[in-house]
Parts: structure tokens; sequence; C-alpha cells
């Protein structure tokens, strides 16, 4: 077993997402190079995990410039809804004239046969 | 003696564990902003906004596109606040829009402004500053990590941002920025490697050379 072969898992070991299997386990535990590296990416993890507790302040306006943005995005989104339920309610009316203009005609069309048919006998 | 191989040091934070707003009180505000409760909502953005922030600052590297990150972000939040089903921390759910929302702003920017840094470029020490470990300087150290950081490129960069400092699972990384798994996992592996090279450079590591010297 050499180090190169094991350096790939190493990061891994240390953040616990891997396990070596035992040749790998017995190489590291007995090759200094191999130890040097666990202790550097050790260093490095725990040094970016405690990036985790600092924040940067944002310069002034951000906070001012989130909550406008969903206000005006909340705006659009009611005038959409009542723009589509106007749009419903006029294309309900349509089909309502539309289907008792056919029914009409549908019922003129039948008057007017039976008429004709009145008149021949 | 032999090191024996254990993570004590840099176990995953449990979510109580991890900083930013209490959840409890997160958790309460999201039930009032997922009935539609614009003034909760309207909270939770003052809770987290910072926090937001510095994540999209880490992964774009300025502040005027953090900005656009982060406001973007909050407006993808309150369109989907609906499927948010709870079995993650909003904070985490959160993450994981900004992170989506960084990855876009990247594409965005490198096909608009060509100024993506090519993703082997060389991290060399430019500081002659060789062995943290002998200064035993922590502050030193992560300042010499957020250079690091800003340094590499933003595919590797967001990778190790998210999975090593916000503690992001490899399928929520691959998921949000539009990668396989085990393109993140090889990512994660290069941008780890990097960092370990800018921060203890062959030659100038105390470590090892004191391993060595023992060895000897």
């Amino acid at each position: 077993m050499r180090c190169d072969q094991v350096a790939r898992q190493l990061p891994g070991v240390v953040d616990g997402t891997a396990e070596l299997d035992d040749g790998a386990r017995r190489h590291v535990e007995s090759c200094l190079r191999c130890q040097a590296e666990v202790v550097r990416y050790r260093k490095l993890l725990r040094a970016l995990r405690m990036l985790r507790t600092e924040v940067l302040e944002p310069s002034p306006g951000l906070l001012g410039e989130i909550l406008a943005g969903l206000s005006e995005a909340g705006e659009r989104h009611m005038l959409r809804s009542a723009l589509t339920g106007r749009r419903v309610a006029y294309v309900g009316g349509l089909a309502v004239a539309t289907a008792a203009g056919a029914a009409g005609a549908i019922a003129l069309a039948t008057l007017s046969r039976r008429h004709r048919v009145g008149l021949a006998s | 003696m032999p090191t024996r191989l254990v993570s004590e040091d840099v176990t995953p934070a449990t979510p109580a564990e991890s900083e930013g707003p209490p959840t409890d009180a997160l958790g309460a505000l999201v039930t009032q902003a997922r009935t539609g409760d614009r003034a909760a909502f309207d909270e939770l953005v003052r809770r987290t906004y910072v926090d937001s922030y510095t994540l999209a600052f880490r992964l774009v590297g300025n502040e005027e596109d953090a900005r656009d990150v982060v406001q973007e972000a909050y407006l993808r939040a309150f369109r989907g606040l609906k499927h948010f089903r709870g079995d993650a921390q909003f904070s985490t759910w959160l993450y994981r829009i900004t992170a989506n929302c960084a990855s876009t702003q990247l594409t965005r920017r490198a096909r608009h402004r060509h100024e993506e840094l090519p993703e082997e470029a060389p991290l060399a020490d430019r500081s002659g500053r060789g062995d943290p470990e002998g200064s035993a300087d922590i502050g030193e150290l992560r300042d010499r990590l957020r250079v690091a950081l800003a340094e590499l490129p933003p595919r590797l960069r967001a990778v190790v941002v998210l999975r090593d400092i916000y503690d992001l699972s490899h399928d929520a990384i691959a998921t949000e920025l539009g990668i396989s798994e085990s393109a993140a996992k090889v990512r994660l592996h290069r941008a780890r490697r990097k960092l370990r090279e800018r921060l203890y450079p062959p030659g100038t590591d105390g470590t090892q050379r004191g391993a060595e010297a023992r060895a000897v």
C-alpha cells in the first residue's frame, strides 16, 4: 500500500464520511507522512467549520430592497389573479351567451319546421 | 506511536449546533407564513437575510451579485413556501435556494463577462507565509483560508462552501448546482486538495517536516 493510494480517502476519513479498509488503515497507522496529511485535513476542515460562525454584514439597504421586491411580486401576483378571474368571467359569459343563442336558434328552427309541415298538410 | 484515525474534531454540526436564528422561533413563523401571512414572511426575512447574504457572498465572491442572489432567493422562497414540507430546517431549505440562485448567477456572469477563472488555475502561495501551524494563530489561518477560498474557481468553491461550511449533503449540493452526485464529490475532493496545498505548501509544512524527522 502506498501513500497515493490512500490520499484521496483521507479527507473523508477526517469528516467521518469514509472508512479505510484494513490494509489502508494499517498503512496510515504506520506512515508518518499520511498521519501528517490527516492532521492537515483535520485543521483545514475545522477552520472551514469555524467560518460558519462568521457573518458578513451587507451594506445598508439590502433588507429594504428584499422586502420591496417581495411587495412588488405580491402585487403582481394579485393583479395577475384578478385578471385571470376576470378573464374566466368573460369566457364564461361568452360561453353562456353562445349556448343560449344556439338553443334559441334550434328552437326557432324547430318551430319554423312545424309551421311549414302544418301548412303543407 | 501510531496515530489513531478518528473524526472527533470535525464531525458535521447538528442542527442545534449550527448558527443562525433559533429554529423554534423560525418554525412558528414558517407555519404562519405558509398560511399566507405576509408579515410573518417579512419577519423570516429580517431574521435570516444576513446569513443568506453571507452564503451568497461566499458563493459568488462580490457584493453586487450577492445582493441580487439574495433578493432572487427570497422571491423564490416566497413563491415556493407552500412546497416547503418542513422535513428540513427552514435555514437549510433557504441555503439550497440561495445556492441554486448563486449557481444561476455565476453561469449568467460567466456567459456575459467571460471572466470565470479556469478550473485548473494555480493557487500559488504568494504571501510568503508558509507555516500556519508554527504560528499557532488561528486568526491568521482563517484569514488565509478566506483568501484561499476566494481564489478557488467558483465551481469548486461552491461545493466546498456548501459541504464543509454549511453542511449540506452531497445529494442536496448536486441537485442545487445541477450536477451529478459523483461530480459533486469529485469537485469537493479537488477543492479540499487545493485548499490544503494553498494553506500547507510542500516544503514549508512544519507537520510534514516534523513527522518525517521523527521517522528518520
